[in-house]
């Protein structure tokens, strides 16, 4: 990863080490709610989310 | 630095939940309505199915369980109308904050300069997500006949993983072999292929079906451009605020 001179962003504000930090678990908090609406194979979620979840084309019944 | 990522989650998630639950009610939920009426007509043919199902993966008591709940009679399940209406709501709201979250996650290392670039992200998103799963395994009505559901969330999960990762090399990789890496990856869930049914079949006609894999690609194209697009703007926001 580059931490490139041209981002103005103030992210650059932070060490690498923490920004990764920071987007592994953003990533792995955003993955846990879609499996819990998309994927869990409990009944009453998947009956509240069904349409969701064929909508969003995600593996279903 | 927290606070930014949860804001632009926050934020960019309900405006693409909401996006997605207007076009959903437009265009989706009709044909899922629709389908759900020749599935309702023909509980002798979907029962079959099942039991078809069952002996061909051998997962006799998962798929009994999950027929009762197909009819809607073991556990709770939205009534037709606002319920049901309010419940895939939410459940879209979820979905888009999970995705938004990660967006969000990811500008920590590349933050888009210009919200337009969140268009690209969005659309990176719309091929990880939607396009690239859908590629194997086509968005279907209910009442479609497919394989075994752990399998093919295996391999769902398994596309995107390498379609997110075969996209990051190709738009960030600075060496010729990363994104020829990339390329391999973006191929190999396809050259794998997806677990397919031994028998494909639809309660739904062709023409239904066909109009729902439409559908479902617009429709989820658009949520991913809004949720994109949001999420840059949002983002960049949050550093000037």
């Amino acid at each position: 990863m580059s931490s490139s001179a041209l981002s103005s962003s103030a992210s650059v504000s932070l060490p690498l080490s923490q920004r990764l930090l920071l987007a592994v678990g953003s990533c792995l908090l955003g993955a846990a709610l879609i499996f819990v609406a998309g994927f869990s194979h409990l009944e009453v979620v998947h009956n509240a989310a069904h349409d969701t979840r064929h909508s969003a084309a995600f593996p279903c019944h | 630095m927290i606070k930014r990522i949860a804001q632009t989650a926050g934020f960019a998630g309900l405006l693409a939940a909401i996006v997605l639950t207007l076009l959903q009610s437009l265009w989706v939920t009709p044909l899922i309505l629709q389908a759900e009426t020749y599935e309702n007509a023909a509980p002798a043919a979907e029962a079959a199915g099942h039991e078809h199902a069952a002996a061909v993966h051998d997962h006799a008591a998962h798929d009994h369980s999950h027929a009762a709940s197909h009819d809607h009679g073991a556990a709770w399940a939205p009534e037709d109308g606002w319920q049901r209406l309010l419940s895939t709501g939410l459940s879209n709201l979820v979905v888009a904050v999970g995705f938004a979250l990660m967006l969000a996650g990811l500008f920590t290392l590349r933050a888009p300069g210009r919200t337009w670039q969140g268009l690209l992200w969005g659309l990176g998103g719309f091929a990880t997500f939607s396009l690239a799963p859908s590629a194997g395994l086509p968005p279907e009505l209910p009442g479609t006949e497919a394989a075994d559901l752990l399998l093919r969330q295996y391999w769902w999960l398994g596309t995107a993983a390498a379609t997110a990762a075969g996209l990051g090399l190709l738009a960030f990789g600075r060496h010729q072999a990363l994104r020829i890496g990339g390329v391999l990856l973006l191929a190999l869930p396809h050259l794998i292929g997806a677990p397919q049914p031994e028998v494909h079949a639809s309660l739904a006609p062709a023409a239904l079906a066909q109009e729902f894999v439409l559908a479902s690609l617009l429709t989820n194209a658009l949520f991913w451009s809004a949720l994109g697009l949001a999420a840059a703007w949002f983002f960049g926001r949050a550093r000037s605020a």
